[in-house]
């Protein structure tokens, strides 16, 4: 006969565990954002050149494909993520400076980061408050990033103004969806690993304020 | 320099494709499927999100 005091305990000790992994990403997330901040702060002061965002994406993507998935399960894979956060940032300077320029650049700046949390938070307050496990999107997902990636490959060597606010458009759309994705994989114990969650999260957010910057830099009359 | 970062980009944009199109296969084959309403759960907030975005622009312009 089945034991209800079994399923109790049970179903609470997977709440502890869901609620505890929820937590370590949340401020490991944080930790990483302001590092991040920091290093895009050290690469503007030394002004580094346009050309260091490539760079830094370059290495921190290979990062993120080689190193961290080997290294996520153990305390180094907090390293390898700092890393990979560290140098986006930097790279990220390199592109705020060239933005500051502008004479607009410092309202654009801020309104992409503001709009950046907004969206952020108002799309993981939503995941965390319904009931609706957002799973069922991984195939439409990867199915969006294989098109936006085919896209900007293309693009790289284009260089279209056009196509650039496109991809930077569903890059938003694609990261929103993301945010719900992981967020609900978190809460209903499909990601358990709190340093993968986070840098699919960092991942989103980096990416939906690269893509508010670029539009916003395109629309605005500068 | 430039033109060679942007052939390493390329490249490693490249493999993001490959290991998008095998996470999209696994997503298809085991992942779940959507219940009643669940993609109207999805499009309200993705359209606010467009709507927001918009209103961002017009602030800037």
């Amino acid at each position: 006969m089945a034991n209800p005091n079994y399923s109790i305990a049970h179903s609470t000790e997977r709440a502890l565990s869901t609620n505890k992994v929820l937590k370590n990403t949340y401020m490991l997330l944080s930790a990483t954002l302001v590092f991040s901040a920091l290093m895009a702060g050290l690469s503007m002061m030394l002004a580094v050149p346009p050309w260091m965002y490539m760079a830094s994406v370059i290495v921190a993507m290979v990062l993120g494909i080689f190193v961290l998935p080997r290294t996520a399960s153990s305390s180094s894979g907090i390293g390898v993520l700092f890393l990979i956060t560290g140098l986006l940032g930097f790279g990220l300077g390199a592109i705020l400076t060239l933005y500051l320029k502008l004479p607009h650049g410092p309202q654009v700046i801020g309104t992409a980061f503001a709009g950046t949390g907004l969206i952020f938070l108002g799309l993981s307050g939503y995941a965390l408050t319904t009931k609706r496990d957002f799973s069922f999107m991984g195939g439409f997902l990867f199915a969006g990033i294989m098109v936006v990636f085919l896209v900007a490959i293309a693009n790289i060597f284009l260089a279209m103004p056009a196509l650039s606010l496109a991809v930077s458009g569903a890059i938003i759309l694609l990261m929103s969806g993301f945010i719900l994705f992981d967020t609900s994989r978190i809460i209903n114990g499909g990601e358990t690993n709190y340093i993968m969650a986070t840098y699919g999260l960092y991942l989103s957010i980096f990416n939906i304020f690269i893509s508010l910057l670029q539009i916003l830099g395109i629309m605005s009359d500068d | 320099m430039e033109l060679f970062l942007k052939i390493a980009a390329a490249a490693v944009m490249g493999m993001m494709v490959f290991y998008a199109w095998r996470a999209y296969r696994q997503w298809q084959a085991h992942g779940p499927k959507a219940q009643k309403g669940d993609w109207q759960a999805v499009v309200l907030p993705l359209a606010l999100v467009a709507g927001f975005v918009a209103l961002l622009v017009a602030m800037v312009r």
